[in-house]
């Protein structure tokens, strides 16, 4: 601001004094000093930002503790010396019987901070300004997202607004057609002319229907065969759940995990690998992950009141049910179960094993259970019933590579049905026996 | 007139059959007493237990199958220890290194990056910050199995994901990539 009416003012002074050209000059090159200065120091804070985040930023945060304490204006409280030694070779220091270390060391519960031989004085000076920094634009950024949100609330609203308009303007319409019909008909009868109602004489439709024997045998034939396709289509669907989209206790989005953050299935499926069931991960291999996050960043979806808010209440509730105290990072022990909902449930009659088709045969998981990284709320893709299993079945060729176990009886099989690749039926995956018993 | 009851019992029919379909319950079941036994089934509740869940502990003191008992301790000291002295019972082979690069992938490069730089989406995305490549980190095979099995810092304990056998795979793995990264 300042610089700009200073600015203003020798334009001025420029047009009223032609001697103020030199001076103009001057201050020119004031401005542009101290523009470059103060790009200099931005410099040295996105440098201290991107080393701050590639070695500090695992276990320290700005503004809150994390593994080690929170680092905004910690070079207020510690001499520069100090602290480059204390980066540099923390465990050294410590050994050393400093006292600030040793009091350091123990209040973080003896967590040894890793040593940082590789960063050079400037580095950890470039480090210390950015933790110093506070970025003035916090406000006006602030500003400009409750602005975004007011625009996309307004478009909706306008929406609205517009849909009310064009019913308005409908029923308008329809009240206007039925004046216009009304007046006709009074001015048709003030002139005397009649209007023919639709009164056909004679026998009525229906009557003329019941009388046409061949037409009423081919409309019965006609409604017993659509009933029948319909009782047909109604008893097929019991006991088939595709599409069931249960309410979950905390709202997990795999569109989030499995998609945006591209996290695979079986980190927190793991036993999909090695037992009959995917798994339910217990709560511990969420908190591998939401130890570090608490809250929720990413895109919101506000005409599904999926807002930032909304995520991180659901993160909340994880916390609750695990007993984890986010001020004192740490277990209460206090825990309570959540209890999710099963969606993929076989009749207790049918035996399925994950690991057979994960790590036997290695088919993907969305084979079976659909787009999942795309689904917000998961539901049940496909129908799970017998016919689908041995469709499969019956379609896909088993996987010998890197299996011993199947090379002999692969060899056998193939040579008794003369082709190349067996089929899983073909190895048995049709046999009764192998799914029920 | 007849044709307007007709109309309407026909909008009330449709309005309730959909109003019958909920996504968020199950369907109708034929004869449930097949569909559901009696034996309790995973993750079922159940008042058997004083919990109310079928999903117990196992008993105090008992030992998984396969288990193989770990004396390190989870301390900066027991750390130091199994990074000098903790050594590998699997053969270096391709094998194990093929499996461990399946295990890694899975586990670890969502973090930790394909290629154990420290690159990994979640670093990409700013969810996780700081992760460390593998070439800045002065590390041994019994450290690496360490840390699986403990955590360290921010990472968590992996060992209820991958058991000892697999831990020593990812090690392989992880110590492969690292003189990668060294070259």
């Amino acid at each position: 601001m300042e610089g700009k009416t200073i600015l203003l003012k020798e334009f001025l002074n420029l047009f009223s004094n032609f001697r103020a050209l030199r001076l103009l000059a001057l201050n020119l090159a004031l401005l542009l000093a101290t523009s470059l200065s103060i790009s200099s120091q931005e410099i040295d804070i996105s440098k201290g930002k991107s080393l701050f985040n590639a070695n500090c930023a695992s276990c320290h945060k700005l503004n809150k503790k994390l593994i080690g304490p929170a680092l905004k204006g910690v070079s207020s409280k510690y001499e520069k010396e100090w602290l480059y030694s204390w980066i540099k070779n923390s465990a050294a220091l410590i050994k050393s019987g400093d006292d600030q270390a040793v009091a350091i060391y123990e209040e973080y519960d003896k967590v040894a901070m890793n040593s940082f031989p590789q960063l050079s004085n400037e580095d950890m000076d470039n480090i210390l300004e950015y933790t110093d920094y506070t970025p003035p634009a916090a406000i006006a950024s602030s500003a400009g997202n409750s602005s975004n949100v007011n625009q996309s609330s307004s478009s909706s609203f306008t929406n609205d607004l517009v849909l009310v308009l064009l019913l308005l303007v409908l029923a308008v319409l329809v009240t206007m057609l039925f004046l216009v019909t009304k007046t006709l008909k009074r001015l048709a009868s003030d002139k005397g002319i009649e209007i023919n109602e639709k009164k056909s004489s004679g026998t009525p439709i229906w009557e003329r229907f019941i009388k046409n024997q061949f037409l009423v045998f081919v409309s019965v034939i006609l409604l017993l065969l659509s009933s029948a396709y319909f009782a047909y289509g109604y008893f097929m669907q019991i006991g088939v759940d595709q599409g069931y989209m249960p309410v979950q206790p905390i709202h997990y989005s795999h569109k989030i995990h499995a998609g945006e953050n591209e996290i695979e299935c079986q980190y927190c499926h793991s036993s999909a690998r090695i037992s009959k069931h995917s798994g339910i991960p217990s709560l511990n291999v969420c908190m591998n992950c939401h130890e570090n996050i608490a809250d929720y960043n990413g895109e919101e979806d506000l005409e599904k009141g999926y807002t930032k808010d909304f995520y991180t209440n659901e993160i909340k509730k994880l916390y609750k049910a695990v007993g984890w105290d986010e001020t004192t990072l740490s277990y209460t022990g206090d825990t309570e179960p959540v209890k999710w909902v099963r969606i993929h449930n076989l009749p207790d009659f049918v035996y399925f094993n994950h690991s057979q088709h994960v790590t036997v045969a290695g088919i993907e998981c969305q084979k079976c259970h659909g787009p999942v990284e795309e689904m917000e709320i998961l539901y049940q893709y496909s129908p799970l019933t017998m016919g689908w299993c041995i469709n499969c079945h019956r379609e896909s060729n088993i996987k010998v590579k890197d299996n011993d176990y199947y090379t002999k009886i692969h060899e056998e099989l193939s040579k008794k049905y003369g082709v190349e690749e067996l089929t899983a039926a073909q190895m048995g995956g049709l046999e009764c026996g192998k799914c029920h018993y | 007139m007849k044709k307007l009851t007709f109309y309407s019992l026909m909008i009330v029919f449709s309005l309730m059959t959909l109003s019958c379909f909920d996504n968020s319950k199950p369907n109708y079941q034929f004869f449930p007493n097949m569909y559901e036994s009696v034996g309790y089934s995973t993750y079922e509740q159940s008042d058997a237990f004083a919990n109310g869940i079928e999903a117990q502990l196992p008993a105090e003191g008992s030992i998984p199958r396969g288990w193989v008992p770990y004396e390190y301790e989870d301390t900066n000291e027991g750390y130091e220890l199994a990074k000098n002295n903790l050594m590998s019972p699997l053969k270096l082979s391709e094998k194990n290194i093929k499996k461990g690069k399946e295990l890694y992938n899975i586990y670890c490069a969502v973090c930790h990056g394909p290629k154990g730089d420290g690159q990994g989406i979640l670093m990409k995305r700013e969810k996780f910050l700081g992760i460390p490549s593998y070439y800045d980190r002065d590390i041994t095979e019994g450290s690496i199995y360490h840390v699986l099995m403990y955590g360290k810092n921010l990472m968590g304990s992996h060992a209820g994901q991958v058991n000892s056998n697999e831990r020593w795979q990812i090690s392989q793995y992880v110590i492969s990539l690292r003189e990668k990264l060294i070259k």
